[in-house]
């Protein structure tokens, strides 16, 4: 999948659409026996690995599921602090399941509203009049490419950077968006947006946009 | 792409008389709506106008994007830029006609858009009982949203009107101003 995420940012930067389609993140399961010799932390609500790296596992990968029910945050399903649980001998063996923690919908809510002040702040630095403010910002594992309309909407995508015509993928999501959320009578400008047509169209010009563009430097 | 173009021509052949059925049959429910006493039919007339106007509005704040979307012009500058595109393109685009731009003031902030035929008002009357209706007032109401949301108040209203007996139909723009508030950034 080399198109990993779509958000859509409104005029006053929150974020009304958001569509991840990677393929899952590595995860790993194992069974421990009493004691971890992973060392974990608290961090941000989570129980992340602070120290120690085998077998897939990590550091930065949280507790995502133990004896295979999913954690809550930083407590079990069953409501006791995952710390003390691991922490107890006899809760053992315990089979624990690491992975990358996912971004949770406030996270993201945040993020864009964020991304919305940095591309004010970018087309204000900008030495020539008229910037367009910012349109791709680049790393070594993805690239985010930002389109905004004459009425301030913002289309982000984050792709592969080796991922080709991300640009008339973005303003073939605009026209999606003028199609199916606009003429949609029942959805409000600047809210979120839930309109099923305009989720399956999206997925349908991801799709066709991952194969032609992947005719890039590799071929 | 090749999308764009099939959708042009299919819906101006197929829809155009759809669409001017459909906007008799507005009308005619708006008229329906209202009207309760002969007494008030003149005033009738007036609310009735008043409310093709917001429904016209909320076409418009809609329509700007389609439009932006499909034709990938890009900011106008001045008035007059803003006149070409709405005369030469959007009108084309949706309405199939290319209004005639003329009567500019002296300032620069007012024209009127000229039509020649109107394909909202094809095939219709206007009986004695609503001699005063302006029926084409969706027009206006969808133009003022539309450039509401490109960030400038207008204000467009019928000055002539072929339903009225008038050669032409003429709709008359001026520009109110900029509006400055939630400009998306990197605007000036």
């Amino acid at each position: 999948m080399a198109i990993f995420s779509v958000y859509v940012v409104n005029k006053a930067g929150g974020l009304i659409y958001q569509l991840d389609s990677y393929a899952p993140r590595a995860e790993a399961e194992k069974t421990f026996s009493y004691p971890l010799d992973l060392l974990l932390k608290l961090h941000d609500e989570r129980v992340l690995v602070a120290f120690g790296q085998r077998d897939g596992i990590r550091v930065g990968h949280a507790v995502l599921a133990i004896n295979g029910k999913d954690v809550n945050g930083k407590y079990t399903a069953d409501g006791k602090e995952v710390l003390e649980y691991l922490g107890n001998p006899a809760n053992y063996p315990v089979s624990v399941r690491f992975g990358r923690p996912r971004l949770t919908s406030n996270e993201k809510l945040m993020l864009a509203s964020m991304f919305h002040s940095l591309f004010a702040i970018g087309s204000q630095l900008s030495p020539e009049q008229g910037s367009s403010g910012i349109e791709m910002l680049e790393t070594d594992t993805f690239k985010l490419h930002c389109f905004q309309t004459l009425t301030g909407i913002k289309f982000v995508v984050l792709a592969d950077p080796r991922q080709a015509g991300i640009d008339s993928l973005l303003r073939k999501i605009y026209e999606i968006y003028s199609d199916f959320a606009l003429k949609n009578p029942f959805y409000s400008l600047e809210m979120p947006i839930r309109c099923e047509l305009f989720d399956q169209n999206l997925k349908l010009a991801l799709e066709v946009a991952e194969k032609a563009g992947t005719f890039g430097p590799g071929s | 792409m090749s999308r764009q173009a099939n959708r042009g021509t299919e819906s101006k052949k197929m829809s155009s008389e759809l669409f001017t059925l459909t906007y008799g049959a507005l009308v005619t429910q708006l008229c329906k709506d209202y009207e309760n006493d002969e007494d008030v039919n003149k005033q009738l007339d007036k609310i009735l106008c008043s409310h093709f106007l917001p429904r016209g509005y909320n076409i418009g704040v809609r329509l700007i994007e389609d439009f932006l979307a499909r034709s990938n012009v890009g900011k106008c500058h001045d008035f007059r830029e803003t006149a070409d595109v709405i005369a030469k393109v959007a009108f084309k685009m949706y309405l199939g006609i290319t209004p005639s731009i003329t009567n500019w003031s002296p300032a620069g902030d007012e024209f009127s858009l000229i039509l020649e035929n109107n394909p909202l008002v094809d095939f219709v009357e206007l009986p004695d009982n609503h001699s005063s209706l302006i029926y084409s007032n969706l027009l206006c109401g969808v133009l003022r949203g539309a450039l509401e949301m490109v960030q400038m108040a207008v204000e467009a209203k019928f000055v002539q009107d072929t339903l009225k007996g008038d050669g032409v139909t003429e709709i008359r723009m001026r520009f109110i101003r900029r509006i400055e508030d939630n400009l998306p950034v990197g605007e000036e």
